[in-house]
């Protein structure tokens, strides 16, 4: 990232613009969440809803393997939980109810 | 573009007119507002000038003046020469959006046309819209006739522009008695005025084909700092105001200063005005002069960035220093201007009293001989080495 970190006043860009594309992957915002997402494996059909909906980077296809219906994923969608703010968006649109939220300590 | 109006000797052009005609001269790319009287004009006949083929510029009508600054500050971003023009109302319902426009350091340049706040509802001049305005880190300019008005417009431009500046930047003239005026103003050759203004050059903008984010969030960590920038471009604004100022003196002939001065050699009393009345109290200051009273006249031009340091060394020397409000501070420590020309003051070693009139609100005339009375009646404040806070001019007890 161009832009520095805690950077002083004559430092900043111009009107504290961004200079480049991309850079809230480098802000971890799963600290914010007090649920999680957990899938149950057997109703997860793979369809990707989750992958759409999600606003912001935590869902997101990983090397995993899966079989669905008789047909092998090599990848398929799994949660980065640096970025997940638990705010339920992929469990309420998941059509299997494979997604379930979860209080943060419980399990 | 074609020279629409004769240039090189005065014509007599309504002001609201003049200053739309000189806007497009200015090769503005997008004019973005909604009417408001007494702004109307300036807008209706920019509508007409576009209309008419004689400025490829975009015209936006929007549904509200919230909506003119959001579109101002839009067009601005994707690097465009950016107008609009407005007054009370307008002017408060795009307060939010003006504090974005100079956060995210945009150059649009924006007519004020002052005039009072409801309620009670009235349409007529006074200066308490763009006082409650004066913290949102625009450079903020007053006119005092139409001349001044086409002036500082073409000044405007190249001031917000300015790679060392990039702020935006309001003309503020009288509603009515100077927007709706037929004055004798002269125009100048639009080539030289294009020239003179030069093609906008963005340092940054939103492109496509280089994505970048305008507008982020500050977290606690930065706010501070960006705010502190802000700051900083607005104080050095002063000097590129000073060198376009000068460049438009040699290129056009007329100069002009932060603060203007009136028969000030000599002057034990200084009457302090801001915009169109200043040259009412002109008028007063010939009378005054005639009758022996050495009272000199300041015309405050900048009003942001504020010029402390100015202020001081020309009013510190006087005895008494009489300013003229066009806004009530209601019920607070005297009217805008007087407020702050007293913190100008206060830490001198030496410094005149200070004496605050409020008047000319909400279209109410004030006369040449109202200002010789403040004029006199400040000379007895200082005989009597005190002052209220403020007083109320021409008001009916």
């Amino acid at each position: 990232m161009k832009t520095k970190l805690n950077p002083t006043w004559r430092e900043l860009e111009l009107g504290c613009t961004v200079v480049e594309a991309g850079t809230s992957a480098e802000y971890k915002t799963g600290d914010w969440r007090s649920f999680y997402p957990k899938t149950d494996e057997d109703k997860c059909i793979a369809c990707g809803v989750c992958y759409l909906f999600c606003p912001d980077h935590s869902r997101h296809i990983a090397p995993r393997k899966k079989k669905v219906e008789g047909a092998m994923y090599t990848h398929y969608f799994d949660f980065n939980f640096q970025f997940c703010k638990g705010c339920g968006i992929c469990a309420a649109e998941c059509p299997t109810g494979a997604i379930v939220m979860i209080e943060e300590g419980k399990k | 573009m074609k020279n629409r109006i004769e240039v090189g000797k005065p014509v007599g052009i309504e002001v609201s007119i003049a200053q739309s005609e000189v806007v497009a001269q200015c090769d503005v790319d997008v004019i973005a507002a909604y009417p408001i009287t007494p702004q109307t004009h300036i807008v209706e006949h920019l509508a007409e000038i576009v209309a008419d083929g004689d400025l490829d510029a975009a015209f936006i009508p929007v549904e509200s003046e919230h909506s003119a600054m959001s579109a101002c500050v839009g067009s601005s971003a994707v690097g465009a020469r950016t107008f609009t023009a407005t007054c009370s109302q307008g002017l408060a319902l795009m307060h939010e959006i003006l504090y974005i426009a100079s956060g995210l350091r945009l150059p649009i340049v924006m007519s004020c046309v002052n005039r009072a706040l409801s309620a009670p509802i009235n349409i007529w001049g006074d200066q308490s819209d763009i006082m409650a305005e004066r913290d949102t880190g625009w450079v903020q300019i007053f006119t005092e006739n139409g001349q001044e008005v086409v002036d500082q417009t073409i000044c405007a431009f190249r001031i917000a522009e300015d790679r060392r500046v990039m702020l935006p930047v309001i003309v503020n003239l009288d509603g009515f008695s100077m927007s709706h005026v037929i004055e004798p103003i002269r125009f100048y050759d639009t080539k030289q005025v294009r020239g003179f203004v030069g093609v906008y050059q963005p340092p940054l903008r939103l492109d496509p084909a280089q994505p970048m984010m305008f507008g982020p969030v500050g977290i606690p960590e930065i706010y501070t700092e960006a705010k502190k920038a802000n700051d900083v471009a607005l104080i050095e604004s002063r000097q590129v105001i000073e060198e376009v100022w000068a460049a438009f003196a040699r290129e056009f002939g007329n100069a002009y200063r932060a603060l203007e001065t009136y028969r000030t050699d000599d002057a034990e009393y200084l009457l302090l005005t801001v915009g169109g009345m200043s040259e009412t109290a002109s008028v007063a200051i010939d009378a005054l002069r005639e009758q022996g009273v050495k009272v000199g006249q300041v015309k405050l031009r900048l009003w942001r960035p504020f010029p402390h340091d100015d202020l001081a060394a020309l009013l510190g020397k006087a005895r008494g220093v009489f300013v003229f409000d066009r806004c009530l501070s209601t019920a607070g420590p005297g009217g805008p201007v007087a407020s702050e020309v007293k913190t100008s003051l206060y830490n001198l070693r030496e410094r005149p009293l200070v004496v605050g009139f409020i008047g000319g609100l909400g279209g109410r005339d004030v006369t040449v001989q109202q200002f010789a009375d403040m004029v006199h009646k400040g000379i007895g404040y200082v005989a009597a080495g005190a002052a209220p806070v403020y007083e109320m001019v021409g008001v009916r007890e």
